[in-house]
């Protein structure tokens, strides 16, 4: 067992961890984090996308042991004294989901790429979404959930 | 799918990382994971010790040394991609980074892990090929330096001994551009074509043609000799082996070899 200390949605969790344990497994399991979601387990669809240090990865394909030091951010921590995050209302607004299942991951995704461009084209924003996955073929709402959430200056 | 267990040691330097290879034969270095971690899940690699060169900072750079761009082997795809000084002196890389994988690929994978895997399907190394890149490696006897071309020896197979650390990666002022054919976004490639200007010269690097990256050479030839690009990329699968899989058969991929060296060439 390792010995981690991670900043989980500006809380520090200490915790012994086996070296194996995927920190998607850390979030759920250990801390209860249970709204992201495993979707393919093979670096795929991106539903378990959360931000290490500000910037989206998938956290089936990155070890507790590897964000021991780092700040991780889940779908639970973006929301603001019962606020919906901007990228979280948009999504709403905008009905960019079906049955919900990739929402987390996309929400994540969407936050990394306008913390990175603000202003996306649609075509930046396609290509920034690649990493994940819906498979209710919603992606042309997402795509306007994005736009709206950049012009709302998420 | 949960890997296997195995034992987890972080390096303070690179010094430590040898040391700590040479205690296990049966150690893989980790940086960041998105080669290995995936091939650790479907365990079809069972590796007894990590060892973690994932911290060490000093190998994620990007600077000039002489007549060359050196790239420290931690240097993340994200960074690649948007780093100024290759984008400004060596475009083809900064591009190729820009397209493996997906944005969370690129947050996490790093230039080093994706070379020493040698995955014939992945985009770094053909460009690296295409470039005449040097590749420096640090074990138990000293520092090395491996041309591109003597690094890639088979698939999944590299000149690095087991007690290697890839350290820095050098490549030259170049223009071109790597085209990548996938059937959908953030496949790996179907076909990858790298095309570099440097020195005068044009170097046409081809990826999933083969066992490892590989030289369009009947097409450089061919460019050489004075030929348009329209010619000169009818021997784009010249000397190579295709392989057939659930993402092409080994006639279309030579067919996608020769349109997109065309288009490649073109764009020069």
């Amino acid at each position: 067992m390792t010995q981690v200390a991670i900043t989980v949605n500006g809380e520090r969790r200490e915790a012994e961890v086996e070296p194996r344990q995927l920190l998607v497994y850390f979030l759920r399991n250990q801390l209860g984090l249970t709204g992201t979601n495993v979707g393919c387990d093979t670096s795929s669809c991106g539903a378990c996308t959360v931000l290490v240090d500000g910037e989206s990865v998938k956290s089936c394909t990155v070890f507790a042991v590897q964000a021991d030091g780092a700040e991780v951010t889940t779908i639970e921590g973006l929301a603001e004294n019962g606020e919906l995050h901007p990228v979280q209302q948009a999504f709403h607004e905008q009905h960019a989901l079906q049955c919900g299942y990739c929402t987390p991951g996309f929400v994540m995704a969407a936050v990394s790429l306008l913390r990175e461009n603000p202003s996306p084209s649609e075509e930046q924003i396609r290509h920034g979404l690649e990493g994940n996955l819906c498979r209710c073929t919603g992606y042309h709402n997402i795509v306007k959930a994005v736009q709206a959430a950049a012009e709302a200056g998420a | 799918m949960i890997p296997a267990a195995f034992e987890y040691r972080r390096a303070g330097s690179v010094d430590e990382a040898i040391e700590l290879l040479g205690s296990d034969p049966d150690s893989k270095l980790l940086a960041g994971g998105h080669s290995l971690i995936p091939l650790l899940r479907l365990r079809f690699a069972r590796p007894s010790l990590l060892v973690d060169v994932g911290r060490l900072e000093d190998l994620r750079y990007v600077r000039e040394d002489g007549d060359r761009i050196a790239i420290g082997a931690l240097t993340r795809h994200a960074d690649l991609a948007a780093d100024p000084l290759l984008t400004d002196r060596c475009a083809p890389l900064a591009q190729a980074a820009g397209l493996v994988g997906d944005p969370q690929v690129r947050h996490r994978g790093t230039i080093g892990g994706s070379v020493a895997h040698g995955d014939p399907a992945s985009d770094l190394p053909t460009i690296l090929l295409s470039l005449d890149a040097d590749l420096v490696a640090r074990g138990p006897g000293g520092e090395r330096t491996i041309p591109a071309g003597e690094f890639f020896s088979g698939m999944f197979e590299t000149a690095l001994e087991p007690q290697d650390v890839l350290t820095e990666i050098r490549v030259p002022p170049a223009t071109g551009t790597y085209l990548k054919f996938v059937r959908r976004a953030q496949d790996w490639a179907t076909v990858g074509v790298a095309a570099a200007r440097l020195d005068g010269r044009v170097q046409v690097g081809l990826t999933s043609m083969g066992a490892t990256p590989l030289r369009a050479r009947g097409v450089e030839e061919a460019l050489a000799g004075g030929a348009s690009p329209a010619e000169a990329a009818e021997r784009a699968a010249e000397g190579t082996a295709p392989p057939s899989d659930v993402s092409g058969s080994a006639e279309y991929r030579a067919h996608l070899a020769r349109v997109l060296v065309r288009r490649a060439l073109e764009a020069l």
